[in-house]
């Protein structure tokens, strides 16, 4: 979160306080204990009750797993469409072919199946589904206000032991507007008061009633870091209170995470005994250290983030991207040496301190020094227009004289995105094998008049624009948010 | 008593008029050029295909097919390119906030008195030197209104050129309107919606008496007025409708609220916001009531804009309502994002022309400029954008931003650095 985020935490802690004097649910639930009831006649003791796996831990453990299932969906051709793969040269009159789910042809010469639906892509465009690795919906739902201010557990600096998916709300009415803006995954990560924030976690825009049915199965967790001035404000009174602050809060976090690692790893190897304590914070933390988190950090300044480099170094983990990259452009050499994405807006800034260098030529000056760039948004509205800031970083580089094509800008905000998330072997390029996850759009996605007309996850088809009635509308929308039909112009 | 500590407002008045009549009347330094060529859009005409735009010394002398350039005259080769009035942002913070959040780069909000600040004339305290003013005017913008807010009437705003120069040179006209809020009690230091109209009306019938009973309030003759003299002397001025209320309402009863109230002290009013516009669009355009609106806006984002959606300002234009189109409320560093804003409300309908219009003559007009810049004609001051195609699309780029006739194009702090660090091997630290 950018804005009035030290606000958002003094209001919250004011209402725990007051909440914490009177609960009035915590007395409700109380009253049955107290009421009499008649006592049965023959009282058999209940069986032990086996011990949860909540005691114990172990690398990669998942106590939330997903439950998503892609829907049927029969097989499709998309047809003379120009297809931007995100994987080589745009492929224009190009056919694609989705079976099960996955893509499983792409190219100008390809029969169509006999049982394929087929859908008529003149003139229009088909990219990868877009990704946001930079999302805050769910967690800061709309229509926002402290009830759903879920993303900063800003009680102290250092939390790795929340995960944001506790904190998503499925009927964010945000989500169908990301769909319809053409995307198909993001990752919900906690926000930025914090050094350590907390676990991210990768979603697919799909209706669903429970969290757990947009998990992306099998995607790997994110931690979420913060540098510079969120956290130093957030906490001036109690510290971290300056930069070096920061510094030593990420460290020491490190020192004793790498110390409860050995401990466990040892003990999982040799289970003798009864087992370390378990600590939740440590537990994530260690899993970054085992290689099995993908670390995304949010930081600004180019200074900031060559420190942070080292600080991975010194702890042996490494870092998958710095979010917000304000100053990526001044280090793309460094970035692109480390192999870390820089992922960043095209079209914001100068709202902080950290923020005042930024150039809208970013992405295409780390992109030219060899490093991924992605675009992002931190925000709700801007996750849903993408392609439309990829397009403004494309020729705000071509202005700076950066040879770049558009084949080169669609994969900032899908391929590049899948590797930020670990997910480059499933998702973010239209080839063979990858899940068919598609967007057709009405023009090219680089021009400001291009819309998504049609957006597909596993080959499903979750958003029409062309059938107003079917779309998305999620139970907080109904009754509350004027439905508009056809009519819509 | 707060009239025993007032003084004479008389050279005030003076002083005020005085500070208008300098701001319109200053010349920028003025040059004369031709732009031959082009696809030229005055907006307040059709489209002229290979057309002549005629600056001479600042102004606009003759826009057509058909222009006699006089001989010696600088030329613009636009042939291929599009031509059309520099576009303007009508709701910004341009030259009040440099950095959001650092406070004393800030001077948006005013204290005022009971969160009434109608006296804060914002652009006293206006930065010609902002670095924002650059990128704003790269992308083809070369007026702006810009605004303060906070509280509950957030004081008065100005219209301003982008150019860089001294401040008078950028003032074109103040002020332009009075900023309220009528959508936020809370902002607005009430806890209800009532109560905020309550406040409302208090203030208009102080500043109604106050006006009328002029020389009794200067011997403190008068009751107890809500606020001070100064904030009561601006009130009196939209009253007597010498400047138009921008109303900030984005919830539909909000906005009727505002119109009421302008129907009930006879203001002229503006609304700003105005996410839920679209269901009142057609009370909206029988009063003739303006809205600045922008077009990237689906979201929820509050219970008082449940509606928002981005085909509001095709709706409203098609009922009949003047719609401005604006980059959000108070923009600065992305006041540039005007043209985007544009282009997708031309997505969610609104036909072309009209956003063309939405960007330039309809702000014009609504804050009373129309006479010097917003259009292509002759007697306009040459504030004039050439483009290297359709202005709304992202791969265009302003190759010419003329103010007052003036190449008014810099290296902005961006450009800067993206020379620094495109040479890789050039030394970075000395």
């Amino acid at each position: 979160m950018r804005k009035n985020l030290g606000f958002a935490v003094v209001v919250s802690a004011g209402i725990a306080a007051a909440m914490g004097a009177v609960d009035p649910t915590l007395l409700a639930q109380q009253a049955p204990a107290t009421s009499a009831q008649p006592a049965p006649a023959v009282s058999k003791p209940d069986p032990p009750r086996p011990a949860g796996p909540g005691g114990s831990y172990k690398p990669n453990d998942d106590p939330f797993p997903s439950t998503y299932k892609a829907p049927p969906s029969r097989p499709f051709a998309i047809r003379n469409a120009t297809v931007m793969t995100a994987a080589g040269p745009s492929i224009r009159n190009g056919i694609v072919i989705v079976r099960d789910g996955r893509i499983v042809a792409v190219g100008t010469n390809v029969p169509i199946p006999a049982d394929a639906a087929v859908v008529d892509g003149t003139g229009k465009f088909v990219t990868p589904g877009v990704i946001d690795v930079h999302s805050h919906l769910g967690v800061y739902a709309a229509p926002g206000g402290i009830a759903l201010s879920d993303g900063n557990e800003a009680t102290n600096p250092t939390t790795p032991q929340v995960w944001a998916e506790h904190s998503v709300w499925p009927q964010d009415p945000q989500f169908p507007r990301d769909l319809a803006g053409g995307v198909t995954t993001l990752q919900a990560l906690p926000g930025s008061a914090n050094l350590i924030g907390g676990r991210g976690v990768v979603l697919k825009v799909v209706p669903a009633r429970t969290v757990q049915e947009m998990k992306f199965p099998g995607a790997k967790y994110g931690l979420k870091m913060a540098c510079g001035e969120n956290p130093k404000r957030v906490y001036e009174q109690r510290g971290p209170s300056t930069r070096m602050g920061n510094l030593a809060g990420y460290r020491d976090a490190w020192i004793k995470a790498e110390r409860y690692r050995r401990k466990w790893d040892q003990w999982l190897a040799e289970p003798k005994g009864d087992p370390p304590d378990r600590d939740l914070a440590m537990d994530t933390l260690a899993e970054v250290l085992r290689g099995n988190m993908l670390v995304q950090v949010h930081c600004y300044r180019a200074d900031e983030m060559a420190q942070m480099i080292d600080v991975a170094k010194e702890f042996g983990y490494s870092i998958r991207s710095f979010h917000h990259g304000i100053e990526a452009y001044k280090i793309a050499d460094l970035l692109a040496r480390e192999g870390i994405s820089a992922s960043v807006w095209a079209d914001w800034g100068a709202f902080k301190m950290e923020a005042i260098d930024p150039v809208m030529a970013n992405a295409a000056m780390v992109h030219a020094a060899g490093a991924r760039a992605v675009i992002h948004s931190d925000d709700a509205s801007g996750s849903q227009r993408l392609n439309q800031e990829a397009s403004k970083a494309l020729a705000a580089g071509r202005a700076a004289g950066i040879a770049l094509t558009e084949d080169d800008a669609v994969k900032w905000f899908t391929a590049n995105a899948a590797w930020t998330l670990g997910l480059e072997d499933r998702i973010g390029t239209i080839e063979p094998g990858k899940n068919a996850d598609l967007v057709l759009w009405s023009a090219s996605p680089f021009s400001v008049y291009a819309r998504a007309e049609k957006v597909w996850i596993d080959g499903a088809l979750r958003f029409d624009r062309l059938a107003p009635d079917e779309w998305w509308r999620t139970d907080f929308e109904l009754g509350f948010v004027p439905h508009v039909q056809k009519g819509r112009q | 008593m707060r009239a025993r500590l007032t003084i004479r407002a008389f050279p005030v008045l003076v002083v005020l008029a005085w500070l208008a009549a300098t701001m319109t009347a200053l010349p920028a330094v003025a040059q004369s050029v031709a732009i031959t060529g082009g696809k030229v859009f005055p907006v307040s005409g059709p489209p002229i295909d290979n057309a002549t735009v005629l600056i001479i010394d600042g102004k606009i002398t003759a826009v057509g097919s058909n222009v006699a350039v006089p001989a010696g005259t600088a030329r613009i080769d636009a042939r291929g390119h599009w031509v059309t009035p520099g576009l303007i942002n009508a709701s910004t913070r341009l030259g009040l906030v440099e950095i959001a959040m650092v406070d004393d780069t800030n001077d948006a909000s005013a204290r005022g008195d009971r969160q009434v600040s109608a006296g804060f004339r914002s652009w006293e305290g206006l930065n010609p030197a902002s670095v924002l003013w650059g990128p704003a005017r790269n992308a083809g913008i070369t007026s702006v209104v810009s605004l303060p807010g906070g509280g509950l009437i957030g004081g008065q705003a100005a219209l301003v050129d982008t150019m860089d120069t001294g401040r008078p040179g950028l003032v074109r006209k103040a002020p332009v309107a009075m900023v309220a809020n009528f959508g936020e009690p809370a902002a607005g230091g009430t806890q209800a919606r009532g109560e905020l109209l309550m406040r409302l009306r208090e203030l208009f019938d102080d500043a109604r008496v106050f006006a009328a009973r002029r020389e009794a309030f200067e011997n403190a003759g008068t009751r107890a007025f809500a606020v001070g003299r100064v904030h009561l002397e601006a009130l009196a001025a939209v009253l007597a409708g010498r400047m138009p209320m921008l109303a900030s309402a984005d919830r539909a009863t909000d906005i009727e609220a505002a119109l009421d109230l302008a129907a009930e002290y006879k203001f002229r009013v503006i609304i700003q916001g105005g996410a839920e516009a679209w269901q009142v669009a057609d009370r909206l355009a029988k009063s003739g009531v303006p809205v600045l609106t922008g077009a990237l806006d689906s979201i929820p984002a509050s219970f008082a804009s449940l509606g928002a959606r981005q085909e509001n300002a095709a709706i409203l234009r098609k009922a009949g309502v003047p719609v401005v189109l604006i980059a959000e409320q108070g923009e600065t560093f992305r006041a540039r994002t005007l043209r985007q804003h544009a282009g997708n409300a031309v997505a969610y309908g609104l036909p072309w022309d009209d956003a063309l219009r939405a960007v330039t003559l309809a702000p014009a007009e609504v804050f009373g400029v129309a006479d010097s810049v917003g259009s292509l004609q002759a007697g306009r001051d040459g504030n004039v954008v050439v483009w290297d195609g359709d202005p709304f699309e992202f791969a265009t780029r302003a190759t010419h931003v003329l103010i007052r006739g003036r190449d008014a194009r810099t290296a902005s702090r961006e450009e800067l650095l993206i020379e620094r660090y495109k040479k890789r091997d050039a030394p970075r630290t000395p």
